[in-house]
């Protein structure tokens, strides 16, 4: 069930608040702008946002209903003002290539999975298993069982572009 | 970063900097990580909408398909040539009896070739043999059609005798298993026999709808489940789904293959499937608590109404003598934002546009009264106040404004079980994407469920990622068994098993070896190419008209325009409701300065051949109007045929066509003069005009100004001057 927006014209005047209403409309299923509040980290970060799990829940306390449901017109103030703001900013490729450069404590150019896996589970926010999985499928080179980070940066930020 | 081996202090120093800047970085790429996922699960949800607004769009061409046929019903006058051609499609003859139809369907005049190496099928039907029927399938043999027929034969006989609602009971056996849409893929069903067992008495099996359509061996699956239904009739539990019917297969594939597979006899097994499909079951109850059935509910659902009704009755191919089942008809709810998809329904939209819902609720609240629709009919027929309908009032709680007579109540019964979709919120409104049934809300689950003493709904219906989905505080549950649906690795099937304490378990599955191999990343890269390319060909039927509007953004000729422009103009012709913006770039449009070249957009974008070779605008309509009209499913049309179907059609669009002129337009049409029309030249004369006639931004194939432009065109032969 596809309506278009049922906010009239006037109301979305800028393009960052075209965006925001955009990528909000994505998950809207029943086109009552509201979505699930499962949803805002795929939103958040789909607008170019690169906030940590924390930071996402500061801004779900911010505009979640009681009823488990984020409702845009709450959304969109909050929004607008985090894209403003350039707050959560994006990570330069080199900083992600560097990154990764530093695991590599002995410069190997490569990383074992069981090496990522630890990193990547350790800490405040650690990587679920399915999300562990999930990267080690795209990031491990299947005939040598190793991981080419400077490879994998490149592909994950090409696919970034689209 | 110096490595180097110092005294104790000074190391652990140095080791607790490295691991405080690994810790960092650590961060750093679990962020990035999580940025990048979230923006592939944004393309996924943009994939996933364009190919369920693309189907549903064409589920609603369907309903309109049916009214169509119900009109037909209605206004014909039983002159003796146009009698056959309308009993043959519609008629069920009251003097024929079961019996009649049984020494019709008999197998026992079919031989069997030595040539045959399929199943030799012995009846009574046993587990032994039903199994064999799984490993035949399993290889991909084919079952003669004298078996077909017999099987199938059998199984009409015991699902004449099945009541309306099963009812199951987990007591006897330890738990009970749920399937729900398989749309003919057999791989999935393969699938899940492995994982579950076959069906039993002591595994029982329920399989809630759309066994048919889509997939390439709807045939196999139904030969299996008829199968085991005859072994075990206590253990296998089919309910109806709306792709169990024969006028929705004419589109959705069911009926090619059958005739595909089975050249000789396939009609005649068509004709069987069509009863038999009739006869099935409508709703399963589980130990009287958990409701299963294909589409959903609606507010007026009534389980004793449904148990009573006689259901092979309740269906599209109404006598004329009898009211016309039709479903409500879209276009008096056509919200002002309208679904109508460019395939254009096959109706003259006359009927008046309606209020968008929600508008209506707003206006109503203003109005101080934020009532279900149902609650103030109920005010105004209590103060014995005229109940007429208002073309607006029908959205909240009611979701018919048709005069009630009992077998309407029954028919609508049907078709909310059948069509019905739930959604987030409150209230009951026609389901206006679909065409047919309801969208249901939260408050209706609580009062259905409370009323029937149920604690949760099992339905199907919708293609859902991981297979199932909760929804309505966990009291309805999607099921949803078809992995792979759009496209590989678009998403898993799932089956429940529940046992006395009716918690359901979910087993979820994706049945393509390769799928299984591919990463996130790439498994959303195909199924986006491939909604992309759905797509593609819905711009590609729309070319004249998204040109038109935007050149209506372009008076001066620039040959530029806005993004924004584009955006609405994209959305103004095809009524999709999707994120335009956000798939501009899969579009492969770039802009300069944030202006759009659209004539070198819309050139690169469809100069694709394979494209221009098979998309017609109105494609699956003409074929499913044509598959209706060849009665005995011969591949062709014979004049009388279409001169019959044009005049009627004639009729309901209010123009005037004489017989000369249908003459003439089909001698046109008839391309290679063999006296008979096939379906390439009927699609071909569309195809050939459609290029050729300047159309308006809606056109439609029933747009009466369009058809007798149309007329004009053909038989003028002008068309073949423009080629």
């Amino acid at each position: 069930m596809l309506f278009p927006s049922a906010l009239g014209p006037e109301i979305l005047v800028t393009g960052v608040h075209k965006r925001i209403n955009d990528a909000f409309q994505v998950f809207d299923h029943d086109l009552n702008k509201t979505v699930d509040v499962r949803e805002i980290g795929a939103i958040v970060r789909s607008l170019g946002c690169f906030p940590t799990e924390a930071e996402l829940l500061d801004i779900i306390d911010e505009v979640e209903e009681p009823n488990g449901f984020i409702c845009f017109e709450r959304f969109l103030p909050t929004m607008s003002k985090i894209l403003m703001e350039n707050k959560f900013r994006p990570i330069p490729e080199d900083t992600l290539l560097k990154a990764f450069e530093v695991l590599d404590q002995q410069k190997k150019g490569h990383l074992e999975p069981n090496e990522l896996t630890e990193y990547m589970r350790q800490g405040d926010e650690p990587f679920t298993q399915l999300e562990m999985e999930e990267m080690l499928s795209s990031a491990v080179e299947p005939d040598s069982n190793l991981i080419y980070y400077k490879d994998f940066v490149n592909m994950m930020v090409l696919d970034g572009e689209r | 970063m110096a490595w180097s081996h110092h005294s104790c202090t000074t190391q652990s120093c140095f080791l607790q900097q490295n691991t405080k800047i690994q810790f960092v970085a650590a961060l750093l790429i679990q962020r990035w990580y999580r940025q990048y996922v979230a923006r592939l699960e944004m393309r996924r949800r943009c994939t996933w909408n364009i190919f369920q607004s693309i189907e549903y769009a064409g589920e609603q061409d369907q309903i309109k398909l049916y009214n169509f046929f119900g009109y037909l019903m209605e206004h014909f006058t039983p002159a003796s040539s146009e009698r056959s051609l309308i009993s043959h499609i519609f008629r069920e003859n009251d003097v024929v009896h079961d019996t009649e139809w049984e020494r019709y369907f008999c197998y026992k005049s079919i031989e069997v070739s030595h040539g045959y190496h399929g199943p030799h099928l012995t009846f009574p039907m046993t587990f032994c043999e039903a199994s064999k029927l799984v490993e035949a399938f399993k290889h991909k043999q084919l079952l003669h059609s004298r078996y077909v027929l017999q099987l199938l034969g059998e199984a009409w006989k015991l699902l004449r005798i099945l009541p309306n609602i099963n009812h199951v009971s987990t007591c006897h056996s330890k738990e009970i298993t749920i399937c729900g849409d398989l749309h003919g893929q057999l791989e999935d069903l393969l699938l899940v026999f492995y994982k579950n067992g076959l069906p039993s008495s002591e595994k029982p099996y329920v399989f809630n709808g759309d066994f048919v359509d889509r997939g390439k061996s709807s045939m196999e699956i139904l030969l299996i489940l008829f199968a085991f239904l005859l072994v075990y009739p206590n253990g296998v539990h089919l309910n109806r789904g709306n792709h169990e019917d024969h006028i929705v297969n004419l589109r959705y594939g069911f009926t090619k293959e059958v005739l595909g597979k089975y050249r000789v006899h396939g009609k005649k097994i068509l004709k069987l499937l069509q009863k038999m499909f009739s006869w099935l079951p409508l709703a399963t109850v589980i130990d009287g608590k958990v409701l299963v059935v294909h589409g959903g509910i609606s507010d007026t659902t009534d389980l004793n109404v449904i148990a009573r009704m006689e259901r092979h009755k309740v269906n599209h191919s109404a006598e004329p003598s009898e009211p016309v089942r039709r479903f409500p008809d879209p276009s008096l709810r056509t919200p002002k934002n309208s679904l109508i998809f460019g395939l254009t329904g096959l109706f003259c939209p006359s009927a008046p546009l309606s209020v968008c819902p929600s508008e209506l609720r707003q206006r109503r609240q203003q109005a101080g009264l934020s009532q279900s629709l149902q609650e103030l009919r109920r005010l105004v027929s209590s103060s014995s106040s005229s109940d007429e309908d208002d073309d607006d009032a029908d959205d909240d709680g009611g979701s018919d404004p048709q005069p009630r007579t009992p077998e309407r109540d029954e028919w609508k019964q049907m078709v909310d079980l059948l069509w019905s979709d739930p959604m987030a919120q409150d209230g009951c409104q026609p389901n206006q994407v679909r065409g047919g049934g309801c969208y249901w809300g939260p408050d209706v689950t609580e009062e259905v469920l409370g009323r029937h003493h149920l604690q949760l709904l099992i339905r199907s219906h919708e293609c859902k990622q991981d297979g199932y989905e909760f929804c309505h505080n966990r009291r309805v549950l999607t099921l949803f068994s078809a992995s792979n649906y759009y496209e590989v690795g678009s998403n898993r099937g799932a089956y429940v098993r529940m046992g006395p304490d009716l918690v359901p378990h979910f087993i979820q599955y994706q049945s393509s070896q390769t799928c299984r191999t591919l990463t996130l990343r790439q498994s959303i890269g195909r199924t986006e190419r491939s909604a992309l390319c759905a797509l593609r060909e819905q711009l590609f039927a729309h070319k004249s008209d998204l040109l038109g509007a935007f050149q209506h953004y372009d008076p001066d000729n620039t040959g530029v325009i806005s993004l924004k422009h584009w955006a609405s103009a994209m959305e103004g012709v095809l009524k999709l409701g999707l994120p335009w913006r956000v798939l501009r770039s899969q579009l492969g449009t770039s802009t300069q300065d944030g202006m759009l070249d659209y004539r070198e957009w819309i050139q690169d974008l469809l100069s694709n051949a394979s494209i221009l070779e098979t998309m017609y605008r109105n494609h699956s309509n003409l074929e499913t109007i044509f598959r209706i009209i060849d009665t005995d499913h011969s591949g062709s049309l014979s004049f009388e045929e279409f001169r019959q179907t044009w005049k009627l059609l004639s009729a309901h669009l209010k123009t005037e066509v004489d017989d000369d002129a249908i003459a003439d337009l089909a001698l046109s049409i008839d391309f290679n003069k063999d006296g008979s029309i096939d379906i390439n030249e009927f699609m071909e004369a569309f195809r050939l005009v459609q290029s050729c006639l300047v159309y308006r931004v809606h056109t439609n194939i029933m747009d009466p100004d369009i058809v007798q432009s149309w007329i004009i065109c053909v038989t003028c032969k002008k068309y073949s001057q423009c080629f």
